[in-house]
């Protein structure tokens, strides 16, 4: 049996690269949530926005802490012709339309990303980041502390901006009921870019913390649309609150089984808790039934 | 076709015929087609464009060497077992007359199958998992350690290390990357562990992890809540720099980081990704003789084509991927020819003894498997690869204990 303080280490640690899962997958949830599309393009997009960070960093000594804002707003504008431009003619088409539409950017990214950058790993050396923060036996890694910090923030903001401001609650009212939004004179369409950007923007924050945790590749970004999949499907796809909870459930579990089955097993534990969930909820931890 | 055609048809047949025999000196004439299979992307790739290094610059040397004539046909496997099935598939229909790579067993493992299906001879570069060479294939051939022979090297060599500094550590976490090659030198540690009697550490915790892990939190912080004086590390190149990183964030100092054979922590790439923090590593692997009239050809070639690096930094993978392109060349100039038949039966043939790699001759076994080859101790000082290990052929004194991160 292992000992409390390498368990309580372990899920400090799972807790935290969790939350930063947590706020990845917002922005696919919060996308489907409203647009009823899913972007198979989101691990691609983090990578992207994590070779944003490591530019900025290595262009102008931008922490990814505040390179989060320019790249944030980038991204906003960016998912929001990405929808104008190219998903919007696919709303009303078949879902094996936008799934190909969507694969198909991805693909674009991937090898984008490659040409423009080689298949070499990049990463960010900030001063903080192989330093850790020490109460008693437990040791909290400075990096990831500060990435789920502001994964809490920029949820919380994203939270407040839906349930507060008008645009959010109209967008939330094009959610609910497409054709009444339509009715009472909403434009959709531009409702909908919205929402891709503000998905895309919360993509963008994830990635400037990731990138504090992990090195990026071109080859990285399947692996997170798998595991943004993963956690919205536990959380429920379409809750914010089940998107964050997801994210920090896979984390948690991740590193528990690492810890008490084998390092090696930790994705199997993951896609095990998927199956399960499928199985006894289908429509997620926090999602409802449709 | 009628009567002048047909006749035409059996002249020219004839004539071919009657050449036949002059075939060898038409193909000698020609230029042998090398297919370097290497992961050139993938998370292997820095080690896959390391090896590129090696294969780039024989054309130039084996040609001022043998006179022989030798085109490169590059294919990248992208760290993909798969991928490098079907490059090799098509360098062979491509008209390859030899495939050499592709750093990786399981890659070898598949790319063996193509070569032995096709009958076309493959010289592994580097590749050590047993079982390539325990196939009876007649057209595979291997210049490297397997992994049992890496590890008895290497595991002899951390012994010889203890006794080189006058310490003695007691335990050891034994940690691994879970592919094939992982888990061949893991069988290798395991069954030579209890056979070395003179080693004085016992493997107190075995942690496989995931080759493409990009995290390896729980990996360490089990390793250390472990306790061991050193931790002895079979890796890649990617994972040797994230867990070094982990170590530092955990406060973990054990007494070093030593590697009884793998790669990772001599690359080029580990100094800089982790500068100050790459010092003391310890690998115990197959290595160049730096004193060897070839090598000093080959260092030569090398700083001609890449004039801001060094062959110290990819000394085992430029090193061996050379000598598998000399191997076929010296094979081509015996053979006379490009017949694949032909070409395997010269490369059995094979006695390299003016050579770069440490070790006995090149001479291949009856099962295609060099024997002799040598290993080195190998520690980061100054950021660079060190040979401290074994004596005759260091060029610097062993540091161990290492001083902690912060001191260093």
């Amino acid at each position: 049996m292992p000992a409390i303080e390498l368990v309580a280490n372990v899920v400090i640690s799972g807790l935290l690269t969790g939350l930063v899962y947590g706020l990845m997958a917002l922005g696919l949830s919060v996308i489907f949530g409203v647009v009823r599309v899913v972007n198979f393009a989101h691990g691609e997009m983090m990578t992207i926005a994590m070779y944003a960070a490591v530019m900025l960093y290595a262009a102008f000594g931008l922490d990814p802490f505040i390179a989060v804002v320019p790249v944030a707003a980038a991204f906003f504008a960016f998912g929001y012709l990405l929808q104008t431009g190219l998903i919007n003619p696919f709303i009303t088409r078949p879902e094996h339309s936008q799934f190909i539409l969507l694969v198909a950017v991805a693909i674009v990214l991937v090898n984008g990303l490659l040409l423009a950058f080689g298949p070499d790993a990049r990463n960010v050396q900030v001063d903080y980041q192989l330093e850790s923060y020490a109460i008693g036996p437990i040791l909290f890694d400075k990096a990831r502390v500060f990435a789920a910090g502001m994964a809490v923030t920029a949820s919380a903001a994203l939270f407040a901006f839906f349930r507060f401001t008008r645009t959010g609650k109209a967008i939330r009212a094009c959610a609910d009921n497409y054709l009444g939004a339509k009715v009472v004179g909403l434009n959709v369409k531009r409702y909908y870019a919205l929402t891709f950007g503000l998905g895309s923007a919360c993509l963008a924050v994830a990635g400037c913390m990731m990138i504090l945790l992990v090195d990026v590749t071109p080859s990285l970004g399947p692996a997170y649309t798998l595991l943004a999949f993963v956690i919205v499907i536990v959380g429920g796809l379409g809750s914010m609150p089940g998107a964050l909870l997801g994210g920090v459930l896979i984390g948690v579990s991740e590193a528990l089984a690492g810890l008490f089955i084998a390092p090696s097993a930790k994705s199997m534990f993951s896609f095990g808790l998927l199956i399960l969930v499928l199985l006894f909820r289908p429509q997620g931890l926090l999602g409802r039934k449709s | 076709m009628n009567r002048r055609q047909f006749n035409k048809t059996v002249a020219a047949a004839g004539v071919a015929t009657a050449l036949a025999p002059f075939g060898i000196v038409r193909a000698q004439g020609a230029k042998l087609k090398v297919g370097v299979l290497l992961p050139r992307s993938g998370f292997q790739g820095f080690i896959g464009q390391s090896c590129q290094k090696g294969a780039d610059l024989a054309p130039g040397v084996i040609k001022e060497m043998l006179g022989v004539d030798i085109e490169l046909m590059n294919a990248d496997t992208e760290t993909n077992v798969d991928t490098a099935r079907t490059r090799a598939e098509r360098l062979i229909q491509e008209g390859a007359h030899v495939l050499v790579g592709p750093f990786d067993s399981g890659a070898a493992a598949a790319i063996a199958q193509v070569a032995e299906q096709r009958g076309v001879p493959f010289v592994i570069n580097i590749a050590a998992a047993p079982q390539i060479t325990e196939q009876g294939y007649k057209f595979v051939f291997r210049n490297f350690q397997t992994a049992p022979d890496i590890v008895r090297n290497g595991l002899a060599l951390i012994g010889d290390l203890f006794r080189a500094t006058s310490t003695v550590a007691r335990t050891a976490v034994f940690m691994h990357v879970n592919d094939t090659f992982g888990q061949a030198m893991a069988k290798g540690i395991g069954a030579f562990m209890g056979r070395l009697t003179e080693l004085p550490f016992k493997i107190v915790d075995t942690i496989s992890y995931d080759p493409a892990a990009k995290d390896l939190t729980v990996e360490v912080s089990k390793a250390k809540a472990s306790n061991p004086d050193f931790l002895l590390l079979v890796c890649r190149l990617n994972d040797a720099i994230i867990l070094r990183r982990e170590m530092v964030k955990q406060r973990w100092q054990p007494m070093g980081i030593v590697s009884p054979g793998s790669p990772g922590m001599y690359e080029e790439q580990y100094f800089k990704a982790l500068g100050k923090l790459s010092e003391y590593s310890i690998s115990n692997v197959p290595w160049y003789n730096p004193r060897a009239e070839l090598t000093k050809v080959v260092e030569k070639a090398f700083l001609k084509q890449n004039p801001k690096d060094k062959l110290v930094y990819h000394g085992l993978n430029a090193g061996f991927t050379f000598e598998s392109i000399l191997i076929a060349a010296d094979a081509f100039k015996r053979a006379k020819s490009t017949d694949p038949k032909a070409l395997a039966d010269a490369i059995r043939q094979t006695n390299i003894t003016s050579k770069m790699m440490l070790g006995a001759p090149i001479k291949f076994n009856a099962k295609g498997q060099v024997e002799g080859i040598g290993s080195a101790c190998l520690q980061n000082l100054n950021l660079v690869p060190t040979v401290v290990l074994p004596a005759s052929a260091a060029t610097a004194k062993p540091v161990f204990p290492m001083p902690g991160y912060k001191k260093a």
